[in-house]
């Protein structure tokens, strides 16, 4: 009857998302009145999850799992609260979560509620709240199902330590051919750079910067913030930055800690993608920008001026608080 | 090879969002629908396919009559056939039910599917339909080449793109990048005649109770005014996102 999730992890590590869901959970069990349980897949160490709240931990070794495969993830996690009996599985919001997720609703024959940023207004009927309309509005959703399966978000409930340990038992889920059916040829990832999903600040720049040549300000901002680019969408349109880096409702939402807006005016589209982060600064020359109603902070100014002295600053006071 | 497309109808992606009957449901009053974005990328990168390898594309949508325009203006952009499942799509789980009854009955090799809608972004019919029909499945996909049995997918990850082979039948939740925005087609005035005349068959829902709903929303508090930092004095940002704002 346990809560049961599943907590990501990259290389052996455990990822923050994973610990989030894992604080996330172990305050849904306490409404509940029953513990969590937790699957790790190749973690180095799956008693971290014990500062989480984590009671149990169902670690999966397996060699066939090192590359990500949605199918098989999800037969594995869904073997796993099978054997709990768990009536709630909680995964998290990167594209490997949201990848299995739908797969895995069927397999447990349970509603699912994606997108999640609160504890359940209520366990019966059970109803959670998510963001909709990307981000222009929340949904109160129930779910009627036995089984019932959520979606947090990132940086949405943030982290909570708990005391206790966890029991970690090894779990060797029975795996086919048919679960993986879908072969990894390549993977090309940048190691060195934070991507947009997991970083708590993004530094994203807009048509202002005049063009792709100008990106250097914005990377030098990344770096010293420890920050992740994004670009506008005419900015991925034009080819100045890869798609890839593109932020708003077409492109990757953003749910970091901190936004900071170079050169972009503010389309309702960018905004809606953008909304989640929790503080938001806003640099443009025009002080009409829409941006400036959206964001917590502004300076209305030249990119080309103020952005080398925000990096100054910055590299102060990083130098003061280190 | 046969190639669905699931098309939602969606408020246009500039639309103020209202709610109506005490936050109960979505207000359509003056708001202009439109295909989700998501969608048709995917539309378009099978209109590619239908000319360069021979493929017919039919369009599908779970929804009332209300829909028909924007299914019609997929047919506009060169879709073969139409199927409108006749029902109010409740929830995900309800909608990739009706989609897998219409993939089922069609015996298609290819289904594109949004790997989200901009309204409810619920994201996950795309993987709930491949699971129900028993196909392969790539999510986040922004680039697809099929050779023969044989589709390469591009998928978008976390920091970079993953290139992984299957073989059909294949359901993709697709995005930008299986085309560009560029490449998207404007209905001409002969596609919208066309479109006319062509098939748009309605089915009935099969039947099958929520997983879960909607059952009231709310829109984010309203913002407070912006503190405005004089671009000659940078440092007092920093001031503030530290000791205000705890951000840095």
């Amino acid at each position: 009857m346990s809560v049961l999730i599943y907590t990501e992890s990259e290389g052996g590590k455990f990822k923050k998302a994973a610990f989030e869901v894992a604080s996330y959970a172990k305050e849904v069990a306490a409404m509940m009145g029953t513990s969590v349980t937790a699957v790790s897949i190749n973690a180095d160490d799956p008693s971290e999850l014990g500062a989480y709240g984590v009671d149990k931990v169902m670690a999966i070794k397996d060699d066939q799992l090192t590359a990500f495969s949605a199918k098989a993830y999800a037969s594995a996690i869904q073997q796993a609260a099978a054997q709990e009996d768990a009536k709630i599985v909680v995964v998290g919001s990167s594209a490997d979560s949201k990848f299995l997720a739908g797969i895995l609703a069927v397999t447990l024959n349970a509603g699912y509620a994606s997108n999640v940023v609160a504890l359940p207004e209520s366990t019966a009927p059970f109803a959670v709240k998510r963001t909709a309309f990307t981000n222009k509005a929340f949904a109160i959703t129930e779910i009627d199902t036995d089984v019932k399966l959520i979606g947090l978000s990132s940086n949405a409930f943030g982290l909570k330590e708990a005391e206790g340990a966890a029991a970690v038992t090894p779990f060797e889920p029975s795996l086919t051919d048919a679960d993986f059916s879908v072969t990894i040829a390549s993977v090309e990832k940048a190691t060195d750079k934070v991507s947009i999903a997991d970083a708590e600040v993004v530094v994203s720049g807009g048509r202002g910067l005049k063009g792709p040549e100008n990106w250097g300000m914005i990377e030098e901002l990344a770096d010293v913030l420890g920050a992740a680019t994004a670009c506008s969408k005419p900015v991925s349109d034009m080819g100045w930055r890869p798609h890839g880096e593109h932020v708003g409702q077409t492109g990757k939402p953003v749910a970091s800690n901190l936004y900071i807006a170079v050169g972009i005016s503010g389309a309702i589209q960018h905004l809606a993608g953008i909304n989640a982060s929790k503080v938001k600064v806003v640099i443009n020359s025009d002080p009409e920008a829409p941006f400036f109603k959206a964001a917590d902070y502004g300076i209305v100014g030249d990119a080309f001026e103020v952005l080398p002295q925000l990096i100054e600053k910055l590299k102060e006071f990083k130098a003061n608080n280190a | 090879m046969k190639i669905l497309v699931c098309i939602s109808h969606v408020p246009d992606t500039t639309s103020k969002i209202n709610f109506t009957e005490g936050d109960t449901k979505f207000d359509t009053n003056g708001v202009q629908f439109v295909i989700n974005p998501n969608d048709e990328f995917g539309l378009t990168r099978a209109m590619w396919f239908k000319e360069k390898q021979g493929a017919t594309v039919d369009v599908v949508n779970v929804g009332g009559a209300e829909t028909e325009p924007t299914l019609r203006k997929a047919l506009a952009i060169g879709a073969d056939n139409a199927i409108r499942v006749d029902a109010v799509a409740t929830d995900g789980f309800f909608v990739a039910k009706q989609l897998a009854k219409v993939a089922k009955d069609g015996g298609y090799d290819v289904i594109i599917a949004g790997r989200e809608s901009i309204d409810y972004n619920g994201g996950m019919v795309p993987g709930m339909l491949a699971t129900l029909i028993d196909a392969n499945f790539v999510n986040t996909c922004i680039g697809l080449e099929i050779e023969g049995t044989t589709a390469t997918a591009t998928r978008e990850i976390d920091g970079g793109k993953e290139v992984s082979t299957t073989q059909l039948p294949l359901v993709i939740g697709g995005q930008k990048g299986l085309v560009e925005e560029s490449d998207l087609r404007i209905p001409n005035m002969r596609g919208i005649m066309m479109a006319r005349k062509k098939p748009l068959n309605v089915v009935a829902a099969e039947a099958s109770g929520a997983a879960a709903k909607s059952v009231k929303f709310e829109k984010p508090a309203p913002k407070g005014e912006v503190t405005l930092v004089s671009a000659d004095n940078v440092g007092e940002l920093v001031t503030l996102l530290h000791n205000e704002a705890k951000a840095i």
